[in-house]
């Protein structure tokens, strides 16, 4: 087993009497993808927040690389990135000028050439000089991620990565990940509800809701685990709190 | 090899970050020649207004025929103070604007190292506003705000950085309370207006008022610059009450800037601003 690279412990958020998320554990292991799965208002998008320090926990502690992210945040930013769909980055700026002001926030040293190996990776090239608010949102959605990859980060966190994406690109962006996970060894987290990403991407599954961690496995054991040919079955099975016990009786009675 | 610089992590400011932010803003100003318009339109036609009652006083007033500058110099120098706040405040909410905060603070940039951009960003946009219309003051009006010498450095500094001060506190109170907020942005100076003494003397205000007044870095300003103007004598006293007064602000601006920044974390605000 890898070493973790993220460790949640106990972590609880209220929103005045909105319980966000609720006690819930888990580590990320070194070079793992990870997937936070579940529906609106799971808790999914605020547990990332958390994560990266933008948003403080009611109660818990959570560690990157080692470090508490609720007090040293600061010696581990360098190391990771992220994107959402929820940021935007300045839409009168152009794709070049802000790739090159994140460069210089993350200290990159040659920003040109990290910018146009980016913009090969990333097919973003022909609109590097246009305004950021004139692309379409599949063109915006490679940019952030060219922000979110600028730094090489060990750690990815990424919030419904392809949300709001035609198919096309969505596979593109996927594979765009597979691809660099695979050549850097970096560790990524992301949220998402889409259950084909997660089967293609995720070697471990977390599954959340109502704010609370119900079930986790790689997706293989999940849909074991519950009897279902594909993990949207097993996401509909949760998210109507079908109960894992059930899910297992029904396995133990179909046994001959 | 690592494609970045090594990175400090303790808690002195990182200049190539602050530089960043300024970087980001430049480019932005600089897309837009509208918006660089627009710093000078103000303080522009706010000066000619006041130009053009100074030329009518001068004939009417045997106060400001004594020193017909006192009026183009106190709304020039008003301006240092209103577009300072101004600075800070609309340049923070830029961020807010775009949705840009969420981004901002997963990197390595810490809320003080936005703060000092902030001020920097307001630096440049009160030089180009005002400095354009105390330029153009120069053929319309023949009146020039830098015949004041030394002193107006000692009061742009001084008016600046209570701008700064300012703008910061209602930059945290935008942030916290929202872009519901940002009227605040252009209102809240003018709270302190009536009691900085920026058309009369402070000896026109109730004297309770002029209580108010002597915690203001501002009267101290205003009072030094009709000093100036009125006697030729430079109040060192003055000065230096300004300065204390504005220490203490602008060192409170920041702390309350850092407070809200911090209620915005437990809040979740970072994530969830935008227009």
């Amino acid at each position: 087993m890898s070493a973790s690279v993220v460790s949640v412990s106990r972590v609880s958020k209220h929103f005045d009497s909105v319980i966000a998320v609720d006690d819930i554990s888990f580590d990320v292991a070194a070079h793992s993808t990870t997937a936070l799965l579940g529906g609106n208002g799971a808790g999914k998008t605020t547990t990332l927040s958390m994560l990266l320090g933008l948003l403080l926990p009611t109660a818990g502690s959570v560690s990157v690389f080692g470090v508490d992210m609720l007090r040293q945040r600061y010696r581990v930013l360098p190391r990771l990135n992220f994107s959402s769909p929820y940021v935007d980055l300045p839409r009168r700026l152009t794709v070049r000028e802000n790739l090159t002001v994140y460069a210089r926030l993350y200290g990159i040293i040659d920003i040109p050439a990290r910018i146009q190996a980016l913009a090969e990776e990333l097919q973003i090239g022909r609109f590097l000089n246009r305004p950021y608010g004139q692309l379409s949102a599949g063109e915006k959605t490679r940019v952030v991620l060219a922000k979110a990859l600028l730094n090489e980060p060990e750690l990815m966190l990424l919030d419904e990565p392809t949300a709001s994406l035609d198919p096309d690109t969505a596979d593109y962006v996927r594979g765009m990940l597979e691809a660099y996970r695979k050549r850097t060894g970096t560790t990524i987290l992301l949220a998402s509800h889409n259950m084909s990403e997660v089967e293609r991407l995720c070697d471990d599954v977390i599954m959340l809701r109502a704010g609370k961690l119900v079930d986790r496995g790689t997706p293989a054991q999940l849909l074991a685990r519950y009897g279902r040919r594909n993990m949207e079955e097993v996401f509909i099975d949760i998210a109507r709190e079908r109960r894992l016990e059930l899910a297992l009786d029904g396995q133990q009675a179909a046994k001959p | 090899m690592s494609i970045m610089a090594r990175e400090h992590t303790g808690f002195v400011p990182s200049l190539r970050r602050i530089y960043a932010l300024v970087l980001r803003h430049t480019y932005l100003l600089r897309s837009s020649g509208p918006r660089i318009l627009e710093l000078v339109y103000w303080p522009t036609v706010q000066m000619i207004l006041w130009g053009f009652i100074t030329v009518f006083l001068v004939n009417h007033s045997s106060w400001i025929a004594q020193a017909s500058g006192v009026l183009l110099s106190g709304v020039l120098l008003w301006d240092v103070l209103f577009r300072g706040q101004l600075g800070v405040s609309l340049v923070f909410m830029e961020e807010m604007w775009s949705r840009n905060l969420g981004h901002l603070f997963v990197s390595p940039l810490r809320p003080f190292e936005l703060g000092c951009a902030l001020l920097t960003m307001s630096l440049i946009r009160t030089l180009i506003g005002v400095g354009g219309a105390a330029l153009i003051a120069i053929p319309l009006f023949d009146f020039s705000v830098f015949s004041l010498g030394l002193p107006l450095l000692a009061f742009f500094v001084n008016l600046i950085v209570m701008g700064w001060a300012i703008g910061l506190l209602v930059s945290g109170i935008v942030l916290r309370y929202g872009l519901g907020a940002e009227s605040m942005a252009w209102i809240a100076i003018f709270a302190v207006q009536p009691i900085s003494g920026v058309y009369y003397p402070i000896a026109t205000l109730p004297e309770w008022l002029q209580y108010v007044a002597a915690i203001l870095p501002s009267s101290h300003v205003f009072e030094g610059m009709r000093s100036v103007l009125f006697d030729h004598v430079f109040r060192l006293d003055l000065l230096l009450h300004a300065l204390l007064l504005n220490a203490l602000y602008l060192t409170a601006g920041f702390a309350a800037f850092l407070a809200f920044f911090k209620v915005a974390r437990v809040r979740g605000q970072l994530l969830h601003v935008g227009e």
